[in-house]
């Protein structure tokens, strides 16, 4: 599980962004983090995953500061995908998703390495352009090859079942996706949490994919965590129109919720 | 340049490899190294030894060719000089890779940052303070140790006040502050060296007087043991390396413990300029054209790859530079002048690349 105990957190030279969050995170479930715009939900992520220095307050991983823990370790456990796969690294898709392994292999691969790559590559369907240099593919295509190596990177080390758990950490990870893909992400993180007891926290800006495939929602606002619960007590008409300051109905179609707010 | 002989043959090979139909089966080769990435393998392997073989072809030449007296007399002679400007190239092309990684930039080099400039103002403020004579006498090691001391505070200040404060898009502005750093040292060098005792002038520019052309051989054997130490400590990172290119987060991420390495490698880099400005004074773009050249013919980031090519790029630019201007064609001191001429235009299009894929919002 984890914890955020009471965190305060500021952008580097910028202003709070962070005010008291606390927040329990469900083992082997997927969270939807949703709010608007300058919410707070990428710093809440990046304090998580120990990417930026809260002022105050910890971040427990299974109970342990994760400011205490020797960063590898974490790294075996943790992996983040953060909004920014634009950089121009000259190395296959391939090349890219093996880096995932750093953390247990420290860069000489193993032939159980190599497996998980091969399936993570296949997971986010790029098996087609796995040796094609990533500064050669589109936006979503990259963002999808760093995906897998966040995959690759918490694959358990024997390459047969996880030894339960793990973290994965997605900042956006359907922005530059198209339908197909974006709804293939989310299926796949969703059958990781189910089968294998990953626990997935994702920002995601399109309320739907949080409402057809989170577990739990956590709504933050102004820096704060203003809602957090089971999918059906957040994804509905009233929390979602205060959350967002503008009209949105919710409407139920064979069980499934939709929120309509284009109109 | 000798540069160009060994990208052009590279790319026309790297289009086919890139982008290949055949690699769509997922089935037979998953477990082996795929399909792909061999052939990927073996076009690295074979540009790395085409520059070895060039490199090892200008270092001959540079021993035998033009030999106008007596043998035993030139040999050691060019032998000295050789073996320096080998310990130059290797210095200058890892710097600049490892700058270049853990600055996460592929335009700047230390020598643009205004390193070697520093290292120029360093020396001649120390005649202008303490005497020609106290400089003149003391350790050779000490005044290295002084040297590197300096310029690896200026790398730390440089990284912690204005590198780790841009993003990589704002390459423009760090040429600029690099501009304005290297300028601002050389005139403050000017300035001192003006107000210098004539006698002090004079160590002064036997100090400096180091070139391409003249070689200070005298320090040859303690930076090549400095140089040997240096790439021993990055060839052992040089899989940390990979994963610190990706970038500051997806480092941290990775587990690696992302500003201690860049610390590290900015010492092993102030280390290496000193190494190469000692022997044969500042060369702007020289690390430039090796580290870009490399990568561009190899098209990886890798360091396992790149850290050895842009040696020999660097190794091959500076002895078969050599052997061309002074041996083939007579122009004795001018291959810095060159070197930086080219070097200079190869910046002007990577800036002019950067600015047309930063227009489309892409990066190149």
């Amino acid at each position: 599980m984890i914890s955020v105990r009471d965190v305060c957190a500021s952008h580097p030279g910028g202003g709070r962004v962070l005010h008291d969050v606390t927040l329990d995170v469900e083992a082997g479930a997927v969270t939807a983090l949703i709010g608007p715009n300058g919410a707070g939900k990428s710093t809440l992520l990046a304090v998580m995953a120990r990417l930026l220095e809260p002022e105050q307050g910890q971040v427990l991983l299974d109970g342990r500061d994760v400011r205490r823990t020797p960063g590898a370790e974490t790294a075996r456990r943790l992996a983040v995908l953060r909004q920014d796969t634009s950089l121009a690294v000259r190395l296959t898709v391939r090349e890219l998703v093996a880096l995932g392994r750093f953390p247990h292999s420290a860069g000489r691969l193993t032939d159980v390495d190599r497996e998980l790559v091969a399936r993570a590559v296949e997971d986010v369907d790029l098996v087609d352009l796995a040796d094609r240099r990533l500064d050669r593919l589109s936006g979503g295509q990259r963002q999808r090859a760093h995906l897998a190596m966040a995959l690759c990177q918490i694959s358990g080390g024997d390459g047969s079942e996880d030894d339960g758990g793990g973290y994965l950490l997605l900042d956006e990870p359907l922005a530059a996706l198209d339908l197909k893909h974006s709804v293939r992400v989310m299926r796949l993180l969703r059958r990781r949490a189910r089968e294998r007891g990953l626990t997935v926290v994702v920002v995601v800006h399109d309320v739907n994919f949080a409402a057809a495939h989170a577990d739990r929602v956590v709504a933050m606002a102004d820096g704060r965590v203003v809602r957090s619960g089971p999918t059906a007590d957040v994804i509905t008409g009233p929390v979602l129109a205060a959350l967002y300051g503008t009209e949105v109905t919710v409407h139920e179609l064979d069980g499934q919720r939709f929120a309509a707010y284009h109109a | 340049m000798s540069g160009d002989v060994v990208v052009r043959p590279a790319r026309t090979r790297a289009r086919p490899g890139a982008v290949r139909p055949g690699d769509t089966s997922p089935a037979p080769d998953r477990l082996g190294e795929p399909d792909g990435a061999g052939r990927e393998h073996a076009r690295r392997r074979r540009v790395v030894a085409l520059l070895g073989a060039l490199t090892l072809a200008s270092c001959v030449l540079l021993m035998v060719v033009d030999v106008q007296v007596a043998w035993s007399f030139v040999l050691p002679l060019r032998g000295l000089k050789l073996a320096a400007l080998v310990v130059v190239g290797v210095a200058v092309g890892t710097s600049t890779v490892l700058f270049q990684t853990v600055t996460a930039n592929r335009i700047l080099t230390p020598a643009i940052m205004g390193f070697d400039s520093l290292f120029v103002l360093v020396q001649t403020v120390a005649v202008a303070t303490l005497g020609s004579f106290a400089v003149l006498t003391a350790d050779p090691r000490l005044r290295f140790a002084v040297e590197v001391g300096v310029l690896l505070v200026f790398g730390l200040l440089l990284h912690a006040l204005v590198l780790r404060r841009t993003t990589s898009g704002d390459v423009v502005l760090l040429v600029l502050v690099g501009v304005v750093l290297g300028t601002l040292f050389s005139s403050l060098t000017l300035m001192v060296s003006r107000v210098l005792d004539p006698n002090d002038a004079l160590t002064l520019q036997d100090l400096l007087f180091a070139s391409v052309g003249t070689v200070d051989a005298q320090l040859l054997p303690l930076t090549a043991v400095v140089v040997a130490l240096c790439l021993l400590l990055v060839v052992r990172r040089l899989r940390v390396l990979d994963v610190v290119a990706l970038g500051r987060e997806t480092a941290i991420g990775l587990g690696v413990d992302h500003s201690r390495v860049v610390r590290r490698s900015l010492a092993v880099v102030a280390v290496l300029v000193a190494v190469s400005t000692a022997l044969v004074g500042p060369l702007t773009f020289l690390g430039l054209l090796a580290a870009n050249l490399a990568r561009e013919a190899l098209g990886t980031h890798l360091h396992r790859w790149t850290v050895p090519a842009a040696c020999l790029v660097a190794v091959l630019a500076l002895v078969g530079g050599q052997v061309l201007l002074e041996h083939v064609l007579g122009f004795g001191t001018a291959l810095a002048v060159v070197i930086d001429v080219v070097g200079g235009l190869y910046l002007l299009l990577l800036l002019l690349r950067q600015g047309r894929a930063t227009a489309k919002g892409l990066l190149p």
